[in-house]
């Protein structure tokens, strides 16, 4: 699954906000097409940031993004993107919701396109609730439709800003390995920001862990890249064994060790 | 509900003008009203007149949402442009319309269209101010969206904007529904010409035909009530989904 070219490249990538917070600086990043990386880290560290720098939403200050070698935006294939919440447009059905990526690329109605959304609804679960509006979900069926929208038009890279933030542990649990399932059916490479230590292992193939306190003058930085080595298929069971625990300490401590 | 809170209101009226023992003159009681109601509906006055006034307030109306939705826009979007642009569109409703009323119908040849104006002054300021509300309420993960999806301005406009702020903007244009009736009669009282339901006010007071003063008055309520009621009746029919959104969670 995982291919050696450079997919996503950050090169000395610093940014600052309305010329007075410097947010993040001096970071240099690679990740490997088809990977699945997490993001950790304390509140306010500017982890939203660079996820919406990776996606070409907010322009570098110095330093630059490339998604195979391209600016993010001029990148032919759409990202995908699922925040915590907000997500969805209230005035459209979950159909219309999934259905908006393929509008805007111009798709024309017709089989295609309701085949492909058919597919993407029933990938996540959601059969049956085409012509329900978001208002009428669950918190957990909300983050579903975002996923499938941020799907549906099969976009090479997927960013996920705490899609589970706001979800019950349950939940939240069961998200996670739904997540899992439709990475491992589609190539797709996802980078997810979480402030769940125990998600960040189960799931991903890296964590990254960024330390620094804008706020007080401290930019963020990248202070360590911990591999996780656990087999795949990942399943909830594993958080019980050793290997599992020595990553989640090891994190821990990354983040609590700082500076 | 309605119609019974009325008739007490109907009954309340008549006993406080038999035992006031007002004069017709200083309060005409309904069944004055409905006498006179009978006279000027009954010669064509009264629909000739409201035709009249409505024809000043539904262009009104249309023009100052047409005005302020593009204006705005601008304001909502270009911070240089709000910096330089609302302090005469604040300052100007500073000023009353019936002080600015008369300097129009100087100013604007045709009387017609100088009463429309009016209603265009008093109608646009709160339908500009809930269309900024409505495109500064837009959440800013779907504006990451559309950029994220590469869409144009005028996408972003026609996918997000505009369905985000509509309900703030229907509620603005139910205020300027009411208002619009309200700002065409300022232009009436202010500008000599003998029609509209304005005129017909004025002239029903100086000959204290206070009975038909009454039917003015409440066939003007009766306009602003349609009004309201037909942005009400879009509403429902554009919103459709907020309703959806009451039901339980399924
Ligand atoms: N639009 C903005 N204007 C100015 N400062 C901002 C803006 N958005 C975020 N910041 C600041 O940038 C810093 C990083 O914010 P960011 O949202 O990236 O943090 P985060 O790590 O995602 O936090 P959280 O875990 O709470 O979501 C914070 O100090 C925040 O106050
Ligand atoms: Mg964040």
């Amino acid at each position: 699954m995982i291919d050696k070219r450079p997919f996503l490249t950050t090169t000395d990538l610093s940014f600052v906000f309305a010329e007075q917070l410097h947010v993040l600086d001096g970071i240099s990043l690679h990740i490997q097409e088809g990977a699945f990386v997490a993001l950790v880290g304390p509140s306010g560290v500017g982890k939203s940031t660079l996820l919406r720098l990776f996606g070409g939403l907010l322009p570098p200050t110095s330093g630059q993004v490339l998604l195979q070698g391209q600016p993010p935006l001029a990148h032919r294939s759409p990202i995908g993107i699922v925040f915590q919440r907000d997500g969805l447009m209230p005035w459209r059905t979950v159909w219309d919701n999934v259905a908006l990526p393929l509008e805007l690329q111009g798709v024309q109605k017709g089989e295609m396109r309701n085949g492909r959304i058919q597919a993407m609804l029933d990938l996540v679960g959601l059969n049956g609730f085409e012509h329900s509006y978001p208002a009428q979900l669950s918190g957990g069926m909300a983050q579903r439709v975002s996923i499938a929208r941020a799907l549906v038009h099969e976009p090479a890279l997927l960013l996920l800003d705490e899609p589970f933030g706001a979800l019950d542990a349950l939940t939240r649990e069961r998200m996670g390995q739904e997540l899992l399932h439709i990475w491992q059916a589609m190539p797709v490479t996802v980078f997810m920001v979480t402030h769940s230590i125990m998600e960040a292992v189960l799931l991903a193939d890296e964590v990254l862990v960024m330390n620094g306190q804008p706020a007080t003058g401290n930019p963020a930085k990248i202070t360590a890249r911990i591999p996780i080595n656990l087999p795949r298929p990942r399943h909830l069971e594993m958080q019980a064994t050793a290997d599992f625990q020595q990553d989640v300490a090891t994190i821990r401590q990354a983040i609590a060790g700082f500076p | 509900m309605v119609s019974i809170s009325f008739l007490a209101l109907l009954l309340g009226w008549e006993l406080l003008v038999v035992w006031g023992e007002y004069d017709r003159f200083i309060l005409p009681g309904p069944s004055d009203v409905w006498q006179q109601l009978q006279i000027v509906v009954g010669d064509g006055r009264l629909q000739q007149h409201s035709l009249i006034t409505l024809s000043e307030v539904i262009p009104g109306l249309l023009i100052g949402c047409v005005i302020a939705l593009p204006l705005g826009y601008l304001l909502a979007k270009s911070p240089l442009a709000a910096r330089l642009i609302s302090p005469y569109l604040i300052a100007s409703q500073a000023i009353p319309v019936i002080a600015i009323a008369p300097l129009l119908t100087i100013w604007v040849r045709s009387t017609y269209w100088a009463r429309v104006l009016v209603a265009v002054l008093v109608v646009f300021f709160p339908i500009l101010i809930n269309i900024i509300a409505g495109l500064r309420s837009v959440p800013i993960e779907l504006y990451d969206l559309m950029a994220s999806l590469h869409a144009t301005r005028w996408q972003t406009f026609r996918k997000l904007e505009f369905p985000a702020a509509l309900p703030v903007i229907l509620a603005g244009l139910k205020v300027g529904a009411t208002l619009s009736v309200i700002g065409a009669l300022v232009g009436e009282f202010v500008q000599p010409k003998s029609e509209g339901l304005g005129f017909l006010l004025v002239t029903a007071r100086y000959q204290f035909k206070t009975d038909l003063v009454f039917v003015v008055l409440l066939t003007l309520a009766l306009i602003a009530l349609s009004l309201y009621g037909l942005v009400a009746l879009l509403e429902k029919r554009l919103l459709r989904w907020q309703q959806a959104g009451s039901h339980q969670k399924m």
